[in-house]
């Protein structure tokens, strides 16, 4: 197994972090930990690392007791971190040659490596370039790159794609699914749904340190909230009615689990033809139907009160 | 303080790669670094020893010049290895995130606060060699025996590279590191026998001064580059290594105190 973690707990002073965490990713999977800011997402990796000790529970990475041996077992991880950290002193390159160093690759063995390292990343060409001229997203793909510089077996990504316009994330997806058909296993942090649903065979949602929901992304939707979502909104102008108000005399009629928040009411629904049928009588209400996502069910089960 | 942080730790030969990274990056800024850690240094040694050494008649039982280019040896070592410490110790440490990077791959943070302390020796000691070649050129070496400046330049490095880290690891921005100069380094250059002897100063004061590692430095540079064999050698050694091992384990304990949370 890459990753076992088993009744993992982790307390700063008073405040727990993680609390009774438990996962196993299987090999060749990607699997990601899903939640609002201060969920304990980063504590969690900084512990299955051995960067951190946890105040109880056991972890063993690629097979290696943590934090005993987590020399030996972070020779075979690679991790992209949230907060970059390549080394601005160096170009491209010789960020690869000087990370490749730490693991006691030979010198020969790298220069070999660090060309098809740049290809994967899409930087041929480019190794001689200052980091400094570099875009973020191609800052991202060679950490991607550097966490590839020892062959690890498992990837750990702490939110790869946060901060990254919509181009720049999609290559990088394209790049984990890559690694994932070349059969890496990957463990991922984000709180983007999207990524989450799009890449990981398994996730776990995460919230105040406790794990609340575990699965693949149609059963913790199907498991956990209403296929249709109506999102109505009041509509702008003359004639316009207030969703809210509608939501106070009608929404529990067609929808018994609907939810406000400002001036959208959310209405999770089984069958959405009645309450279609009723809103094509509004001309005053604006509505937008979908299925239902992760976000929805991510929302229900951690509410919608900022985290910061 | 957690208990784990206070257990030995168990480094590995990797930290030479890290030593080689800063080494690398050493190399890019060269031309502005040793300017700054030699010229700098030699101005004054040079200005001083021969402007000033021109108005006294001799100082110590020597010219003036002789005896300002050892303290100017030590003192410019021990600024090399504390500004790298310090400064560019924090850099890697907090502002760019390099330990971080380090620290997910097979390295622990003992590996790099012992290179670091490493490193800031290596570069204190390109500094401090720089100085003895110029004595060297300029006729102020009294004999072989000199050589052992080599192997004590280093010393002196660690040292001061080991209590820099200490400071560093402590440090929650760079103007805290103010206190360090102002309190510990100026007051130290001035009573240490750098610019003048340690008999000139007050009973109280040369007794502050016998505690401090500049003055054991200096104690052993000045007879080793006139060419005899200094007395209380094993004294003067004893508390240069005391406040580099006290340095580094106090470094190690606070690093992981910061930066294993």
């Amino acid at each position: 197994m890459p990753l076992v973690v088993d009744s993992l707990y982790k307390r700063f002073g008073e405040r727990a972090a993680v609390r009774d965490l438990s996962l196993t990713l299987r090999a060749g999977e990607c699997y990601a930990l899903l939640g609002p800011n201060g969920a304990g997402k980063t504590t969690t990796l900084r512990c299955v690392l051995g960067l951190v000790r946890a105040s109880a529970g056991h972890i063993e990475l690629c097979g290696h007791p943590i934090p005993e041996a987590a020399r030996a077992a972070r020779a075979r991880v690679g991790v992209v971190p949230q907060i970059d950290n390549l080394d601005p002193d160096f170009t491209a390159a010789e960020n690869l040659a000087v990370y490749g160093r730490y693991f006691g690759i030979a010198s020969s063995a790298l220069q070999a490596r660090i060309p098809r390292l740049l290809a994967f990343a899409g930087l041929a060409g480019r190794g001689d370039d200052p980091i400094r001229t570099l875009s973020g997203g191609m800052k991202r793909r060679l950490t991607l790159a550097r966490a590839l510089v020892n062959d690890p077996d498992l990837l750990l990504l702490d939110e790869p794609t946060t901060g990254l316009d919509p181009q720049a994330r999609h290559l990088i997806w394209e790049r984990l699914r890559h690694l994932l058909s070349a059969g890496k296993t990957i463990l991922l942090t984000t709180h983007f749904m999207d990524e989450a649903e799009r890449l990981a065979s398994r996730l776990a949602i995460l919230d105040d340190g406790a794990m609340i929901a575990e699965g693949t992304p149609h059963e913790l939707i199907e498991r956990h909230i209403e296929p249709q979502v109506v999102e109505v909104f009041t509509r702008g102008g003359a004639g316009a009615a207030d969703a809210v108000a509608w939501a106070r005399t009608h929404a529990a009629h067609y929808a018994p689990r609907h939810e406000t928040s400002g001036e959208t009411v959310f209405c999770y629904v089984v069958d959405a033809a009645p309450l279609l049928a009723h809103l094509a009588t509004q001309p005053g209400l604006r509505y937008l139907h979908r299925p239902a996502n992760l976000e929805d069910m991510f929302m229900k089960l951690t509410g919608r009160e900022l985290r910061d | 303080m957690s208990r784990h942080h206070l257990l030995p730790g168990r480094p590995s030969l990797r930290l030479f790669a890290v030593c080689y990274r800063n080494l690398l990056v050493w190399r890019k800024l060269a031309v502005p670094s040793l300017l700054g850690n030699l010229a700098d240094p030699l101005i004054y040694m040079l200005g001083l020893g021969y402007g000033l050494g021109a108005l006294l008649p001799s100082v110590a039982g020597t010219s003036y010049i002789h005896f300002l280019a050892a303290g100017t040896l030590c003192y410019s070592t021990m600024n090399g290895a504390t500004f790298e410490a310090l400064y560019s110790g924090f850099s890697r440490m907090h502002v760019q995130k390099t330990w971080d990077a380090i620290m997910n791959a097979p390295l622990s943070i003992d590996d790099i606060v012992i290179a670091e302390a490493l490193w800031a020796a290596i570069k204190a000691s390109f500094s401090g060699l720089a100085i003895l070649l110029v004595a060297w050129a300029l006729g102020l070496i009294g004999g072989a025996v000199a050589l052992w400046l080599v192997p004590l330049i280093a010393l002196v490095g660690f040292t001061f590279g080991a209590l820099g880290l200490v400071m560093t690891v402590l440090a929650p921005n760079y103007d805290f590191f103010m206190y360090y100069f102002t309190l510990f380094i100026t007051p130290m250059v001035l009573i240490g026998g750098v610019f003048f002897p340690l008999a000139q100063l007050p009973a109280g004061i040369q007794l502050l001064a016998q505690c401090l590692p500049l003055t054991h430095a200096v104690a052993l540079a000045r007879p080793l580059l006139g060419g005899s064999v200094p007395d209380d050698v094993g004294l003067h050694l004893g508390v240069l290594a005391g406040y580099a091992v006290f340095g580094l384990l106090a470094a190690l304990v606070l690093a992981r105190r910061r930066l294993l949370g």
